[in-house]
């Protein structure tokens, strides 16, 4: 699975850095969503496939393999 | 076909649930239309699924300015010329850079980070109200004062003002004010936030309109901008925290499973977090429809949406549609509810929902651990109920234990 993040669409809601705290971070001054980890292994699938379905934004795109 | 008046009323045998027309509509008319007061037709969608679709879709705009956008009152209609460029009246890309200035408070980390004092708050409220005589007012004793407290220091506002502010924003919000008192604490909040504001210019804190005001130095944000959002922050997250405090308390008391259920699984924090989600779908406060206005022709079901016809979304029809939500009429905690539409849905999806999920969590996690006698102190029947508004709640909610 690899994510691809489209950071001009992202409102910084945090959605993503609290369903998959691992995998997603907010940047400190404003909040848009930094991928910590692209390529995440798949213990962490559900909650990556999670954070990218409560995305309001629909700023997170899943490429699965 | 005639259109049903929108908002409608809720049928008295369940104040909970959503209109049965409205589910009517969910069920055989997903791509209906309502009446609203100016005698329009909008459009009206109430499936999850359309709502997400839509929701998301760049040919729908907010912009409030536009001839035919759907408002929600006449008293908004007249407001919302004069209305500065807000996140709340904007779209992207504009809305976008407005929303990352005002945003970082209510980044998830920095709200968990306020989790030890909004349970410190709870704790003490909760103190004062088994101290205090019984039956007690839970909208009075816990339900407003958590968010009040939250937001005042959220936004900075010093500790000695906290009692004017507490009451201030009371009258404003409360549905027993009359317009005119409503009117005089609406100034009286302006006043007090531009004042804060040059406050913070000079002796920045830790704080929102400290935020602000650095923006504004900086030229980022505009004076008007920066107090219009600081009071759209107080307000956006004053009455809808308090409404989900005491509608909750009141769903779970006529849930006694549901209750114990929570009661008994208090200490662990998923189990919290999930029956938030669970409560925020069920109750779905914001009920008067969110509104949109078409800027090209969308195709929906077979229908053609026209530029610049109107959109409402129902919120509490898509979370409480079966498609996605099975037996969506029954408070099941352990249902997974994330994906709800009670913040909305889209770039406008609440600004405020991390901040309200901790204070949910503290809330609900706390109240029913520490008294687990909680009880209905009138009938059921006579709660008083406050439909009117943009988000439904209670007048009062009087308990003992
Ligand atoms: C349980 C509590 C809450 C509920 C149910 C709720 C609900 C909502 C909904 C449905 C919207 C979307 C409006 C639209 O799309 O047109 C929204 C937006 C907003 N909310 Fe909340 N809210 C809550 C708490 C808060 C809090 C605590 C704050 C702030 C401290 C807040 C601030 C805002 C703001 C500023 C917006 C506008 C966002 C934008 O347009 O980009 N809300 N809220
Ligand atoms: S959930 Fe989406 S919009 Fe929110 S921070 Fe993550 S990527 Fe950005």
């Amino acid at each position: 699975m690899r994510i691809e993040f489209d950071e001009p669409k992202c409102v910084a809601a945090g959605q993503c850095a609290m369903v998959a705290p691992g995998v997603f971070d907010q940047r400190d001054d404003d909040g848009v969503a930094i991928v910590l980890d692209a390529t995440p292994g798949p213990e962490r699938f559900d909650e990556v496939r999670e954070a990218a379905a409560v995305c309001p934004a629909a700023a997170i795109r899943l490429v699965e393999a | 076909m005639t259109e049903i008046e929108y908002p409608t009323t809720r049928e008295s045998s369940c104040p909970f649930a959503p209109a049965a027309t409205v589910r009517e509509m969910t069920r055989d008319n997903p791509v209906g239309k309502v009446r609203i007061w100016d005698g329009s037709t909008p459009w009206f969608i109430t499936r999850h699924a359309d709502q997400r679709a839509l929701l998301n879709d760049p040919r729908l705009s907010i912009d409030e300015k536009r001839a035919g956008y759907p408002h929600m009152t006449r008293a908004r209609a007249a407001s919302a010329p004069h209305h500065p460029q807000l996140i709340t009246n904007t779209d992207p890309p504009e809305h976008t850079r407005l929303r990352r200035t005002v945003n970082a408070p209510f980044m998830v980390k920095r709200v968990e980070a306020q989790r030890p004092r909004i349970q410190e708050v709870l704790d003490d409220l909760i103190d004062d109200m088994l101290d205090g005589p019984r039956p007690a007012d839970l909208v009075q004793a816990i339900g407003l004062p958590v968010p009040t407290l939250v937001i005042t220091e959220i936004l900075g506002a010093p500790y000695q003002d906290h009692e004017l502010f507490q009451h201030t924003s009371h009258v404003l919000i409360s549905h027993e004010s009359t317009p005119e008192e409503a009117a005089k604490a609406g100034q009286a909040i302006g006043a007090y936030l531009s004042e804060l504001l040059d406050r913070k210019t000079a002796e920045p804190g830790d704080d929102v309109v400290s935020e602000m005001a650095a923006r504004v130095v900086a030229g980022e944000m505009t004076r008007p901008e920066a107090i219009t959002m600081a009071n759209a922050i107080l307000i956006a997250g004053h009455e809808t925290s308090a409404s989900m405090i005491s509608l909750g308390t009141l769903a779970l008391l006529r849930n006694p499973d549901q209750l114990a259920l929570l009661r008994d699984n208090s200490d662990d924090p998923k189990f919290v977090a999930n029956a938030v989600e669970e409560l925020l779908r069920y109750l779905t406060i914001v009920h008067s429809g969110i509104r949109r206005i078409a800027d090209a022709d969308i195709e929906l079901h077979g229908t053609v949406i026209r530029a610049g016809d109107g959109v409402i979304f129902d919120l509490a029809a898509a979370n409480w549609d079966d498609a996605e939500f099975p037996e969506a009429d029954r408070l099941d905690l352990r249902r997974p509810a994330r994906r709800h539409h009670a913040f909305g849905y889209g770039v406008h999806q609440c600004l405020g929902q991390s901040l309200a999920r901790v204070e949910l969590q503290v809330a609900y996690g706390t109240l029913y651990r520490r008294i687990p006698t909680l009880a209905l102190a009138v009938p059921f029947e006579e709660v008083p109920f406050a439909m009117e508004g943009v988000a439904y709640g209670l007048k009062s909610l009087p308990v003992t234990w």
